[in-house]
């Protein structure tokens, strides 16, 4: 079917995938580092990608709103679409695309101004309609984080630990009001119990997001995701619900991989 | 919830709109004062060569500074600046690069270091015509050097001592200390370390350092007018303590005078000092460039 | 000696003479940067006190008219600090937004081949004496202005302002641009993820992050502005002047010492011993700024993991 021509409002209530990959390849000045991946991100649910390090994983999730672009001699083949529409068609902004992804990242990375500013300064530049004060306190719970900065709002965002600066990159992408939470590696720089503050997070945002998680850690996608992507080396091995994957996996370079006996 | 790409109503549209097109006036303006700036090198240029060229000719090199323009020529300019150079390189660059040597290997984290430390980024900004003052009080009359070229010498060691410390300080903290752990470990002195493992990693930018310093020195000219350089200087100095004149001095001589025969003269010496300190740092590009192919 | 006892021996004296003494004279070297600040306070201060001696401080520092050298003499420091400020106020003027503009330009736009081509200029033009900047002012800026203001003099503060403006610009943009390059890229990642422009990243997010490295940049080319003079000397020429305008020729610090050294002043009178103490008022106020900057940039640099 063709994106372009489909309204948008009637498209949502139909389709169960919010997101559909179609054959991607990504190539860095020539190097293939994604080929030809197709899978699709239901609604409302965890989706996990796994692999090893360098299977191109985290450079797919950074295709999905448009963070490539900014990397000189990248071309990027095939479709990804969202909500049915196409979003590297030429007539979408990817500044639009962007408002619908929320991006959580690999290291905490706030921004040297305070928790308030740090949460309210996407819907301000967004001109943001409601009351911000509002917003930035329902994001801040969504990430359960309000009840650790509720009192230090003008505080530094610095001086917050790495997993609840985690968390405040959270609620700031949250208060965008995005469709999509896209998160890479968002518990590799953090110890184990703020991994599990923000496991349970992702359950809890779950009812509200389609979340799209990129791991290396398998326990971790075992435990929070619907579904799982295995990727190697660009390749997409293998899509299933992850039930299914990490217990009966159909291939054997999965199996091996789930089970640690991987090479 | 809408979650179309393509904005919906028009109030929307118009505010991305006019988001994008500022982010993309502001781009288009950072870049084009940019390269404006970078043109005003061109136009310098433009106006030194167009104003001088036709002065260069080889007695312009060989002539001493004269009343009629046709005549005056910038040798005693030249030489002196040659023995100035000569003189602060033998003078700075041990005192400078000892600092440096002290300070990074030496020194250790104490209160002495501190105080140096603070000390020297402080001198880098005093202005160069405090230098004169002081070369002027302390070696042409304390000293009594009186208006010679080690007075000069002295005074523009003093104001580029800062920049040679802070460069070799820079590409001595630059060696791992992986090196120095080896060396020290089979037996080596620090100093048997600093001389042959230290030093000779850093030596690129040292002379980086020394050269930007160097071309300072050159090109200063308030701290000579200070002690007294202005003066009509008809010979070649033969020695240290001869007086002297150097190309900027003359430079500045000649922009004074209200003919436009000496502007134009101005210009002839401008492009002789360009090229001058063009070469050093030509000079410096490629030593620096052997070095470090042969350190890799 | 030692192989007698069959033990390698652990002290060695002589090593360790020659050590010291290497050390001893290393050490000496970092001393003399002491004794050069020591000196210049010590040289400074000694023939200031004898001008305040004879001029009051309160007269020197408050006075409005500067007239050193004939009688009746006056010794009111103020007309040379307004030539000082008038240059540095329109030096601000340009070298600020330009170096800015530039500094954004290079870090957050130019490709690596437009930097390799912009960094090199900026070196160049960072090289050039100030006595070329002098000549610039005087045969190409000045006619300039004189074209779009007829009755300007021939010696203004506005021609002085401009080449001093251009020739502080290099520093400005070379720093600034350490300092936006040394914000993490991760930050600028973050902004763009939320659906920012360009424009908010870079106006909202970095520049706002390497700020102090920005102000720090103003502050330093400030202080080399005050410092500057020849391009001054030459541009601005010599009259001490209260009046706000950028028509006329003024007379900054510099220029009034450069003034006095090059006349026949004899040594020990009132008249030389102004120069110090403009001078040490001219130190005083560069070293203050320079204090000011290196604080700003050890206290609000953000330390990022």
């Amino acid at each position: 079917m063709s994106s372009q021509s489909i309204n948008a409002e009637t498209v949502t209530t139909e389709l169960d995938n919010i997101l559909e990959m179609e054959n991607v390849s990504v190539a860095y000045a020539g190097n293939y580092a994604v080929k030809n991946v197709s899978f699709n991100v239901a609604r409302n649910a965890i989706t996990s990608i796994i692999g090893p390090s360098g299977c191109g994983k985290s450079t797919l999730l950074r295709c999905l709103n448009r963070m490539n672009d900014f990397i000189l001699d990248v071309s990027i083949e095939g479709k990804i679409r969202f909500e049915g529409q196409d979003i590297y068609a030429r007539e979408v902004d990817a500044v639009e695309v962007r408002h619908h992804m929320g991006m959580v990242f690999q290291k905490p990375n706030p921004f040297p101004k305070s928790i308030f500013k740090n949460v309210a300064w996407g819907p301000t530049v967004n001109r943001y309609q409601g009351s911000i004060t509002e917003l930035v306190e329902r994001s801040l719970k969504q990430a359960s984080l309000w009840d650790e900065v509720k009192d230090r709002l003008n505080d530094s965002a610095l001086g917050l630990s790495g997993g609840q600066q985690q968390r405040l990159c959270i609620a700031r992408a949250l208060a965008m009001e995005p469709n999509v939470l896209l998160m890479d590696e968002p518990c590799s720089a953090l110890d184990p119990i703020s991994t599990a503050h923000i496991e349970d997070l992702m359950f809890d945002l779950k009812s509200r997001y389609t979340i799209v998680i990129v791991t290396h850690n398998m326990q971790q996608a075992s435990r929070v995701s619907d579904y799982t992507a295995f990727m190697e080396m660009g390749n997409l091995i293998e899509f299933d619900e992850s039930e299914r994957l990490f217990t009966r996996p159909s291939n054997q370079r999965t199996e091996d991989y789930v089970s640690g006996r991987f090479g | 919830m809408t979650a179309s790409l393509t904005r919906s109503t028009t109030k929307q549209a118009h505010h991305m709109r006019s988001r994008h097109a500022k982010a993309r006036i502001f781009a288009k303006f950072c870049g084009l004062v940019t390269w404006l700036g970078t043109a005003l090198l061109l136009v310098l240029l433009w106006q030194i060569f167009s104003d001088g060229l036709r002065w260069l000719d080889i007695d312009f090199l060989r002539s001493f500074p004269s009343r009629f323009p046709e005549r005056a020529g910038i040798l005693s300019a030249l030489a002196g600046t040659l023995w100035l150079i000569s003189l602060v390189a033998i003078i700075a660059i041990p005192v400078g690069v000892a600092t440096a040597i002290y300070i990074e290997e030496f020194g250790g984290k104490g209160k002495l270091v501190k105080i140096i430390d603070i000390n020297i980024s402080n001198l880098a900004g005093v202005p160069s015509i405090v230098y004169g003052i002081i070369g002027l009080t302390l070696f042409v009359r304390g000293l009594q050097l009186e208006r010679s070229l080690i007075s000069g010498a002295l005074t523009m060691s003093l104001l580029i001592l800062p920049v040679i410390i802070i460069a070799s300080r820079e590409a001595i903290r630059t060696v791992p200390d992986s090196i120095r752990h080896a060396a020290i470990a089979l037996g080596a002195t620090q100093w048997q370390t600093v001389w042959s493992h230290v030093l000779p990693a850093s030596f690129p930018g040292i002379l980086t350092g020394v050269i930007l310093g160097l071309s300072r020195a050159i090109g200063e000219t308030a701290p000579l007018i200070m002690i007294g350089a202005l003066t009509y200087v008809a010979f070649v100095p033969e020695g240290p303590m001869d007086s002297f004149t150097a190309l900027p001095i003359q430079i500045f001589n000649w922009v004074s005078r209200p003919q436009e025969e000496f502007h134009e003269l101005a210009a002839a010496a401008i492009i002789v000092l360009l090229v001058v300190l063009l070469s050093m740092n030509s000079l410096a590009i490629f030593i620096r460039h052997k070095m470090e192919k042969k350190l890799q | 000696m030692s192989r007698a006892r069959h033990l390698p021996s652990i002290t060695n004296g002589q090593v360790r003479w020659h050590e010291s003494l290497i050390q001893g004279g290393l050490g000496f070297c970092a001393l003399i940067s002491i004794i050069t600040t020591a000196t210049i306070i010590f040289i400074l201060t000694r023939e200031s006190v004898g001008f305040f001696q004879v001029i009051p401080v309160k007269d020197f520092l408050f006075g409005t008219s500067w007239v050193p050298m004939f009688e009746p003499s006056s010794f009111g420091v103020l007309p040379l600090l307004w030539g000082t400020l008038v240059i540095t106020v329109g030096a601000a003027l340009i070298c600020i937004p330009i170096g800015l503009a530039s500094a954004i330009y290079l870090s957050e736009y130019a490709s690596a081949k437009q930097r390799s081509i912009i960094k090199p200029v900026l070196e160049l033009l960072a090289g050039i004496p100030t006595v070329v900047y002098g000549y610039f002012a005087l045969t190409f800026v000045t006619p300039a202005l004189q074209y779009l203001f007829p009755d300007i003099q021939v010696f203004n503060a506005l021609s002085g302002s401009i080449v001093v403006g251009i020739m502080v610009l290099p520093m400005v943009a070379t720093l600034s641009d350490n300092a936006l390059r040394a914000v993490p890229d991760s930050l600028r990642q973050g902004a763009y993820a939320l659906g920012a422009t360009s424009y908010e990243v870079t106006t909202q997010v970095v520049v706002p992050a390497g700020l102090s490295g920005i102000i720090a940049s103003f502050l330093l080319a400030i202080s080399r502005a005050i410092g500057e003079t020849m391009a001054v000397t030459l541009a601005a020429g010599a009259t001490p002047n209260l009046s706000f305008t950028f028509l006329e020729s003024i007379q900054t610090m510099t220029a009034y010492i450069v003034q006095v050294s090059m006349g026949d002043t004899p040594a020990g009178g009132v008249a030389y011993q102004t120069m110090f103490a403009v001078a040490g008022l001219l130190f005083v106020i560069t070293l203050l700024l320079n204090v000011i900057a290196t604080f700003i940039l050890k206290r609000y640099r953000e330390v990022y993991q």
